[in-house]
């Protein structure tokens, strides 16, 4: 990329003034500032998702309900009261495991984090088109979380606290029939705040890329992670106020005597699932494409090529986004639909494989021929690309609506999404982490750490998810606090895969701690020449304001 | 005006109007309901159609109550009409307790497929109904099944419908006093 590197070492020496300690870090309108706010977050939130899901391994690592008896046994609780606490707690942890690992871990860390950090470097902009809206964006975020953290704390139903009903939140069991406390009332707060949060996030980074470009990167010159998080940002523009429509419609249901979801007064509860599928599928879009786009850019660095098919992947993106809208009810398929419905949303749901297909596709004749790098961020996109290839086979597998009718609501579901999702993702984003680390803090991390905590966590979340297809496929339901015996050996095996993700999970902080205390000069392109976007023309980490100069992408260069 | 200021107002605009979609979609969703007979939603006829077919079908009667002091049942549990004939159904509700209550039906058909060819000519469910304390009532429900069911291929399968009414209290009566006693 043409890049005027003198101006750069410039504006490095003459603007780079930091604002106090807490001007900087409470009043921020950085974007590479508030991008790291939304890692740490990301990191805290993602340490209280993955403590609840924790529990879940516990609880489900032998039949019986032993632990979270225990558990409220120590809160004092004694005897059939312990287990009847116990039920609701395991519903309580699952509910929020998967509400807090999607709102407030995964989209801070890929949109609110990578997105914010990079997004601007790639284009070539100063900064995000509204810097204050973006810090409004974050601090929304963390009060939606801290709401949701309290609503688990506070009355849900009779004795019990917190929201037991599943993250999909569907009425009667989040009407007043099922949770009357005012747990839900909250957790609905919450998820408002940060539905809203995510909005203005999303118009900022629409408006950035739209208009902030640096001159002569038209869109087909953007680099892909900054496609992808166009096309996030859009899906959630589109998606979250239709979430926020049918959870305002769940509120006046509570509390102002509205029937949308009531039968007894003309309305239908499967209206709010087809109104939160609506939402909820681009929703799982807007968690894995900036993870794509990551990708893209790891696999084009470390084989020392531009991506291969550069336009087919950005379309690509857009046609999964836009194919995303219209196949949500494949979520509901057991809700009593006409079976031609159910034909046009099997075929619909495997169109998204051909885009998907491409991505695949592309990502591996990127590598081909090339001459690769094992470095610690391949070998984690490596593992993203074979993990969400599985996912995205038993993604298939659950489109077509006969074989769901057997497997809906079964742990073959929930391995299915938890490949795509807890091992494609997240791997997305330690690959992203390992990719851009160096850049962000402008220190090394210990490469030996690196590929450790890769290793453990491979075989760790594989361990712990690839037994469930067996469990989903002998008919185990999700949600369920016990089992049959006959399930036991591969619940244990699949709760040991969560231990080794514990080591994997330590071995990450070792990592992060040991980049603290050594503090190697980071350098400004680690890389070398695979890595061409703008990030890398800039020192590590880059200036407090960075192309007062706009860099200028020349005709014939590439992505 | 700025091309960042052109941009944010399209994005507003376009997220107000999925919102405004989402509440939209109460009356689109009702009226997707009643025209395709999703979820077992029946139909309302004027008038009975002009030829009877000689494919017999077993219609069955189920009668549900839920949070309201009243017996309520169908006064046969099942019958065989042919398809485009003419049935009358009789349901029975009693209040057993010492006040009036107002009571709404909801109804559907099982198999739902079923819902875009069964025909109500005149129903109790269309309407509130107050029963007084004590008061038993006959409650008719007249219907026919449309002859298109027989060119459905899908409806092949189908010898049994179920048409199935869930009596709720309205609000207007002790309902506003239980959803009181609730907070």
């Amino acid at each position: 990329m043409a890049m005027d590197q003198v101006s750069t070492a410039h504006d490095d020496h003459a603007h780079d003034h930091k604002p106090g300690f807490f001007t900087r870090w409470f009043l921020s309108t950085n974007h590479k500032d508030i991008g790291t706010l939304y890692l740490v977050f990301a990191l805290v939130a993602g340490i209280v998702g993955y403590t609840l899901s924790g529990l879940i391994r516990l609880e489900l690592a032998q039949p019986g309900i032993g632990p979270l008896t225990g558990l409220m046994e120590f809160f004092g609780y004694s005897g059939d009261q312990a287990i009847e606490h116990a039920k609701h707690f395991y519903n309580v942890v699952i509910t929020y495991h998967g509400l807090i690992m999607i709102f407030f871990m995964v989209m801070p860390a890929l949109i609110g984090g990578f997105g914010n950090w990079f997004v601007p470097l790639m284009i070539g902009a100063p900064d995000m088109a509204f810097p204050r809206m973006n810090n409004i964006s974050f601090w929304l975020t963390v009060a939606a979380f801290i709401m949701a953290c309290i609503s688990m704390l506070i009355p849900g139903t009779g004795q019990f606290l917190g929201f037991g009903g599943g993250w999909v939140l569907y009425p009667p069991l989040s009407s007043a029939t099922g949770h009357p406390g005012p747990s839900m009332d909250l957790l609905i707060l919450s998820l408002h705040t940060a539905g809203i949060a995510s909005i203005l996030g999303a118009i900022n980074f629409i408006v950035t890329i739209l208009n902030m470009r640096a001159p002569g990167m038209t869109l087909h010159k953007m680099p892909l992670f900054a496609w992808s998080v166009l096309v996030t940002a859009v899906l959630l523009l589109l998606a979250l106020p239709v979430l926020a429509g049918a959870l305002t419609m769940l509120l006046t249901d509570r509390n102002f005597g509205s029937q949308f979801f009531d039968p007894s007064g003309g309305g239908d509860p499967i209206m709010f699932q087809h109104l939160f599928w609506f939402f909820g599928h681009p929703e799982v879009y807007i968690m894995i494409l900036p993870a794509f786009g990551i990708i893209s850019h790891i696999v084009s660095t470390f084989s020392k090529k531009p991506v291969f098919g550069y336009l087919g992947m950005a379309y690509a993106m857009v046609s999964i986004g836009a194919i995303g809208f219209i196949v949500w009810a494949h979520h509901m398929y057991t809700v009593g639909m006409p079976s031609d419905m159910k034909a046009y949303f099997v075929a619909a749901t495997m169109v998204i494989a051909v885009p998907t297909g491409i991505k695949i596709f592309s990502w591996i004749a990127t590598m081909w021929g090339g001459s690769i790098d094992f470095e610690v961020p391949m070998v984690w996109a490596i593992g993203f690309i074979f993990l969400f290839t599985v996912g995205g086979v038993t993604g298939v597998v659950l489109a077509n609506a006969g074989i769901d009718h057997a497997l809906h609501d079964t742990y073959y579901v929930v391995a299915h999404f938890h490949y795509v999702l807890s091992l494609g993702a997240v791997f997305g984003l330690f690959a992203g982490w390992y990719y851009w680390f160096e850049k962000m803090f402008g220190v090394k991390y210990n490469k030996a750490i690196g590929y450790a905590h890769f290793w453990t966590m491979f075989i760790g979340s594989n361990l712990l998810f690839f037994p469930q297809h067996f469990l989903g496929l002998n008919g185990m339901p999700r949600r369920y606090i016990d089992y049959a015996d006959g399930f036991t050996t591969w619940h244990f095996w699949s709760s040991i895969g969560y231990a080794v993700t514990m080591v994997a999970t330590a071995i990450f902080f070792i990592g992060l701690i040991e980049a603290a205390i050594r503090r190697r000069k980071g350098a400004a392109n680690p890389w070398g020449e695979g890595a061409t976007t703008l990030e890398w023309t800039l020192p590590s980490p880059p200036p407090f304001h960075q192309f007062n100069e706009l860099p200028e992408v020349k005709p014939d260069s590439h992505h | 005006m700025t091309n960042s200021t052109k941009t944010l107002l399209i994005t507003v605009v376009a997220a107000l109007g999925m919102l405004g979609l989402a509440f939209a979609s109460k009356p689109l969703y009702d009226t997707f309901c009643r025209v395709t007979g999703f979820g077992g939603t029946t139909q309302i006829a004027e008038a009975a159609p002009e030829d009877i077919l000689d494919r017999h079908l077993n219609i069955r009667f189920d009668a549900n109550v839920i949070d309201a002091p009243v017996l309520f049942r169908p006064l046969q549990t099942s019958m065989d009409i042919k398809v485009g004939e003419h049935g009358l159904a009789f349901y029975e509700v009693s209040n057993t307790s010492k006040n009036d209550v107002s009571l709404m039906a909801s109804y559907n058909v099982t198999p739902h497929k079923a819902g875009l060819y069964f025909n109500k000519l005149e129903c109790f469910c269309f309407t509130e109904r107050i029963v007084k304390a004590g008061e038993t009532k006959k409650l008719p429900v007249v219907f026919f099944i449309s002859p298109d069911l027989d060119r459905e291929r899908n409806m092949d399968d189908v010898r049994t419908i179920t048409l199935s009414y869930t009596f709720y209290q309205t609000d207007s009566f002790e309902g506003a006093a239980n959803s009181a006693a609730l907070n």
